[in-house]
């Protein structure tokens, strides 16, 4: 009678919806062809349609909305165009959005031409004005120095021959050169002597390449003179300001001056002319810096211009890229449907949720009203041969948890989704190995300030690393809750014990307590009321006391743990239908988990209610090597030993259990099936299909292969059994991760923050502080709850969802104008 | 140490050999191609490249495509695969990465002499250059009267000076004594490059010895085509062949002396890897050799992928990918001018 109850009770539980995944249907649409697109973008606004591409073997430019896909992917660079040109000039692109009549696809691309019409022109005027004027600031430039040049390099010598003439022997002619010079009457000489010089300006880093081609092609005969700009230049290609250097070569005879010239554009040095006469130097000067404050003045009036007409697109920028985005999407869409006999429909197929159905009929015929089409969109439910994708309903909270079972695999469609009790246990867990309640009331604070700024954190773009930790804000709010409890627990405050639930409940010997870490202190009151006593710490026992009750504590979570598992694997069975499983596979699991471990936990809790000195490590390993012996000392309870020994025997007998009936079963109800027909296997599954849709889902190979599927099971027992004995001590992570946290921050608060607090001395007493500051925040806060993440995750992932997880589903990818994202384009 | 590259070959060639083989898994495929040779017109081209790793480099360009600019941009592709590999590269993958440009240097220098000869712009010239084969001082080699200028001036500072030795003649510079540069230089790197592999030695060595003979005799095989009827003499066109690969050296007396081109082909049939690329061709066709060249190339180079760790795969993505700009140029211009039914004609499928 007990099974028949069971099943009652079980088959009265409310529904586990959130445990399964949306109920999926696969539909047609059949849309008239005038009302297609507005169908599609009410759909895509709805978001809970995803299509089936029935055109996959068409290359993309020979679908039907190709050209439309062309226009909008055109358009789409024009607004790139213009969003790179807002960026440049440095004005905001979405700083508010102007309520604005809808535009038409055609009106707006004919806007955009026009815009970027004006703006090429605009561009290029610019441009060209920009080019004049650097030439002219750059003709002013190579003047400035040119002309210092000019002066130096004939004032040098002669000041050198000054002193020679004072000192060895007079020659009029350097005196007369001199004179000459002073009064500005330079051309003669360098005329006379047939020197003639280049100036211009060359980019800095030009320089060096520049100076020895000149060398070479000159074969030496030049003298090259440099100096800096001192300005900087724009560049026009790049439109980087670049630092150039202003050069004078001397040089003489025609051939050479080809050849300088030749070699000066080659490397696109700009030449200026400088006269040689100061006055006219003057002149000039003035004429290019009268001409430059023109331009100046012509191109700031262009750029303001420009400006303007850029703020006027920055103000719809956002919303024509919106609107182009969605049409790409909605061509993109229409390019999945396919054209009816008639041509005169189109027609889509693809998934939708059931519950999903109403709204989308709703949409659809929104749609046919609103286009003023005569004919109506036919919506029908078809049979699909493919597994349905698989779609959970999240919300900000759960939507991380989910996301953290999907890392591992997609759960396959209907079967029982482990984020129900991740969102719980995971944080939990995590909890588990990062015990403290300080460094929970950090991560708290973190966790509240991401929360807190959810709004303006989500518009804008972050990096990987913030992402990551923003799209986790509520598994670190939930972790960090639970580590604060556990941490009360554990009672540790950045390692420091706290009385916050009374006194300790022990107490010295005596008044001098000399013996307090040696021989130990007496008990004289109730246990401590919450958690770990404070006394505790620095006690002789510390170590064996926290490691045997953490270790002991690991071993009843994972057997839990994996309990679940196991449990959840029976709910999956039960609701695929497949009694084989339970009967096989889930019931011998649970025999041989529980008679072990199960037995194990039982000990532990026993030990701890009735403070029995007896050794489990001892009472395990008998268990296996002499089971008939008696237990001596190690007894715990009446009548342990003989079920000690059907434990054994139950263990024993759930291997083969689990191993052999399944396969053999499953050959026999072939044979049975296909009994008397050796090729009938195309009919038997179509009839599968219709008979039993669910079942010839689950194991849909049609030839049915023993050695294969015997092998299969197999392995699939071998893993139960070693997996039960590693996983059991994969869980004892949980004690290791908890004891390397508390040990490595009492390391940090006893090595590092008392021992500077010893010194009498602010200096040391900061730097301690602030070492201790840095180890908390980047070693505890950010390495150590990362490692506890990650082991958290291993425990979930491997643990506990291969008791029963298949996630070899996919994921529900509905088309949603809400999903495209600007990467799209 | 040939056969124990597994054991150190990772430590610094292992990541780019992954990002190489990654690149070649984005060179198109067969059905790209039957797509590509089925568009109407350019925008179709750049639609469907759009699905492919060169979708971002023609993105933003504007609607009335030319063909030079898909070119332009998909060279542009491999110059970044390039430069990211040789930021990447340590020695002597870098020198090894260096090497495989030298040829586009020698085009280029080629290319700016010849042109400043006809007496072009420089600047339109060095549009047209090859950006792999770039160098500082490019611009200047139009200064150049002579040999002896040209190397004194400009090359002596880039990686090709030391092939110039062979040339450096006092004349003036003419068509003809450029292609003999040509050829000259392409000899001296291509000799220089094959004893750089073997010093590397292992697998590389033995793969791009395989290579780059066969791009040795292909040269030689176009020189002596190229040369029947011309001035040059037979000991001329002797020393323009380089000193390795298979027609070494017997070949190379053989095809000195030829005269037309069934004589160059009655050489070839005697070297059985070379027979498979004459069995398609009628006697007296020489159009339809460069195909079938580059057909035989392409084989040699993808087979190159089936060996780890070496360097070849480096070689042959980079030739791969040319090969691949090429169809694509190729392809494009018969869509852009109307041209369908010739697009088979020279695209050269590489896998």
């Amino acid at each position: 009678m007990f099974p028949g109850k069971m099943d009652q009770f079980i088959d009265n539980l409310p529904p586990m919806d959130l445990m399964r995944s949306e109920k999926m249907t696969f539909v047609q649409l059949i849309i008239p062809a005038e009302s297609a697109h507005r169908a599609i973008s009410y759909l895509g606004e709805l978001g809970l349609l995803q299509f089936r591409d029935l055109n996959a073997e068409k290359s993309p430019f020979q679908r039907t909305f190709v050209n439309q896909v062309k226009r909008c992917a055109e358009m789409s660079r024009k607004l790139r165009f213009f969003k790179d040109q807002i960026n440049k000039a440095g004005l905001m692109s979405s700083s508010r959005t102007v309520l604005q009549p809808d535009i038409d696809l055609e009106d707006l691309e004919v806007h955009l031409a026009e815009h970027e019409h004006e703006l090429i022109e605009m561009n290029s005027n610019s441009d060209k004005l920009r080019q004049s004027y650097n030439e002219l600031l750059e003709f002013k430039i190579v003047l400035q120095k040119a002309c210092s040049f000019l002066i130096s390099s004939h004032g040098r010598p002669v000041s050198d021959e000054r002193e020679l003439q004072e000192n060895v022997y007079s020659n009029d002619d350097y005196i007369e050169t001199a004179s000459l010079l002073e009064q500005e009457m330079r051309p003669q000489p360098s005329n006379m002597s047939g020197l003639r010089f280049i100036s211009g300006i060359i980019c800095k880093f030009k320089v060096l390449r520049f100076e020895r081609m000149l060398f070479r092609a000159t074969r030496g005969n030049m003298l090259f003179n440099q100096a800096p700009a001192g300005e900087q230049i724009m560049d026009p290609i790049s439109s980087e300001m670049i630092e150039k250097t202003v050069f004078v070569v001397f040089f003489s005879g025609e051939q050479a001056r080809t050849k300088i010239l030749k070699i000066c554009e080659a490397f696109g040095a700009n030449c200026y002319p400088v006269p040689e006469d100061i006055s006219k130097q003057g002149q000039i000067t003035r004429e290019v810096t009268s001409r430059l404050t023109d331009l100046e003045a012509t191109l700031d009036a262009g750029i303001r211009h420009r400006n303007k007409a850029l703020a006027s697109i920055a103000d719809h920028l956002t919303k024509w890229m919106n609107l182009v985005r969605r049409e790409k999407a909605v061509y993109d869409t229409l390019n999945m449907l396919n054209f009816d006999v008639t041509k005169k429909c189109l027609v889509g197929e693809g998934w939708c949720p059931m519950i999903a159905k109403t709204q989308m009929q709703e949409a659809l015929q929104r749609a046919t009203f609103d286009s003023n089409s005569q004919v109506g969109i036919i919506f029908h439910q078809m049979d699909a041969v493919e597994s349905p994708p698989t779609y959970f309903r999240t919300n900000t909270f759960t939507n991380p948890y989910q996301e953290i079972v999907d890392a591992y695999g997609v759960a396959r469609y209907q079967e029982a989704n482990p984020a129900v009790y991740t969102t719980i246990i995971f944080p939990f867990l995590f909890a588990l190995m990062f015990g403290d309640w300080g460094h929970g009331i950090c991560l708290l604070l973190g966790a509240l300030v991401l929360i807190a700024r959810e709004n303006k954190l989500s518009t804008q773009k972050l990096g990987s690393f913030m992402e990551m930790l923003f799209g986790g804000r509520y598994v670190i709010l939930l972790m960090s809750l639970f580590s604060i409890y556990c941490g009360l627990i554990y009672n540790e405050f950045f390692s420091v014990p706290f009385h916050i639930f009374g006194a300790s409940a022990y107490q010295c010997r005596d008044s001098s307590c000399r013996d307090a870490y040696t021989i130990g202190l007496i008990k004289y009151r109730e246990p401590y009321p919450f958690g770990v006593d404070p006394s505790w710490r620095g006690s002789r026992s510390e170590l064996s006391f926290l490691n045997s009750m953490k270790m002991k504590m690991s071993i009843l979570f994972g057997v839990a743990h994996m309990n679940l598992g196991i449990i959840l694997s029976y709910f999956n069975a039960r609701f695929f239908g497949s009694s084989l499983d339970i009967r096989y596979q889930f019931v011998p699991q649970m025999i041989f988990l529980n008679s072990l471990f199960g037995y194990l936990s039982l000990l532990i809790i026993v030990k701890w209610c009735t403070g029995s000195q007896a050794d489990l490590y001892h009472v395990m390993i008998y268990m296996f090597l002499s089971p008939t012996d008696s237990l001596g000392e190690n007894q715990l309870f009446w009548g342990q030993r003989p079920l000690q020994i059907v434990l054994l025997l139950l263990a024993v007998v759930a291997v083969p259990w689990m191993l052999f009936p399944k396969p053999f079963i499953l050959k026999k109800l072939h044979t049975e099936r296909f009994q008397g027909r050796n090729y009938g296997i195309l009919n038997t599954s179509e009839m599968d299909l219709e008979a039993e849709p669910d079942s010839a889902r689950q194991h849909h190979h049609e030839e049915f292969n023993f050695s294969e599927v015997f092998v299969h099971q197999m392995i699939h027992s071998i893993e139960f059994v070693l997996g039960s004995v590693s996983n059991t001590a994969s869980y004892l992570r949980l004690w290791a991760l908890s004891l390397a946290h508390s040990e490595l921050s009492t390391v940090f608060y006893e090595k590092v923050l008392l021992l500077a607090w010893g010194y009498d001395n602010l200096v040391i007493r900061l730097v301690g502080l602030t070492v201790f500051a840095f180890a908390t925040a980047f070693i505890l806060l950010m390495m150590e709850s990362l490692s506890a993440f990650l082991h958290a995750l291993r425990l979930h992932w491997v643990e506990f969802q291969n008791k029963f997880y298949f996630g070899d589903g996919y994921k529900f990818k509905p088309f949603s104008f809400a999903s495209l994202t600007e990467d799209d384009d | 140490m040939y056969g124990f590259e597994a054991l150190t070959f990772n430590i610094h060639g292992g990541y780019l050999e992954a990002i190489v083989r990654g690149h070649r898994a984005g060179l198109l495929t067969t059905s790209d191609y039957n797509n590509l040779c089925q568009c109407e017109t350019l925008d179709d081209i750049k639609m469907h490249l759009s699905a492919t790793e060169y979708g971002p480099y023609l993105q933003n360009e504007p609607s009335p495509l030319h063909t030079t600019t898909i070119v332009e941009k998909c060279t542009l592709k491999l110059v970044d695969d390039y430069k990211h590999m040789l930021c990447q590269a340590t020695e002597p993958l870098s020198t090894f990465l260096e090497y495989i440009t030298y040829g586009h240097m020698i085009d280029n220098v080629v290319l700016i002499v010849t042109g400043t000869l006809h007496e072009r712009d420089v600047q339109e010239l060095l549009e047209k250059c090859h950006p792999l084969g770039m160098f500082d001082s490019i611009a200047t080699l139009a200064v150049a009267q002579n040999m002896r200028e040209l190397y004194r001036l400009v090359l002596v500072d880039t990686p090709l000076a030391p092939y110039f030795s062979e040339c450096i003649t006092s004349e003036d510079l003419d068509d003809m004594n450029i292609e003999i540069m040509r050829n000259t230089l392409y000899k001296a790197y291509l000799e220089d490059f094959y004893r750089f592999c073997q010093k590397l030695g292992g697998a590389t060595a033995e793969i791009m010895s395989d290579l780059l003979a066969f791009e040795a005799d292909r040269r030689a095989v176009n020189i002596t085509i190229n040369s029947i009827g011309t001035e040059l003499t037979r000991d001329d066109r002797r020393k323009l062949y380089s000193n390795f690969g298979l027609f070494y050296p017997y070949g190379h007396e053989e095809l000195a002396v030829c005269e037309d081109i069934d004589q160059v082909r009655a050489v070839m049939e005697k070297y059985p890897p070379y027979q498979s690329i004459f069995a398609k061709l009628s006697y007296g066709e020489s159009q339809m050799l460069d195909k079938a060249f580059y057909e035989e190339e392409v084989k040699r180079h993808c087979l190159a992928f089936e060996q780890q760790f070496h360097y070849a795969v480096f070689f042959a993505y980079m030739r791969l990918r040319e090969q691949e700009i090429r169809n694509l140029m190729w392809i494009s211009e018969c869509v852009a001018q109307n041209q369908k039914s010739r697009v088979h004609d020279s695209v050269v499928f590489i896998f």
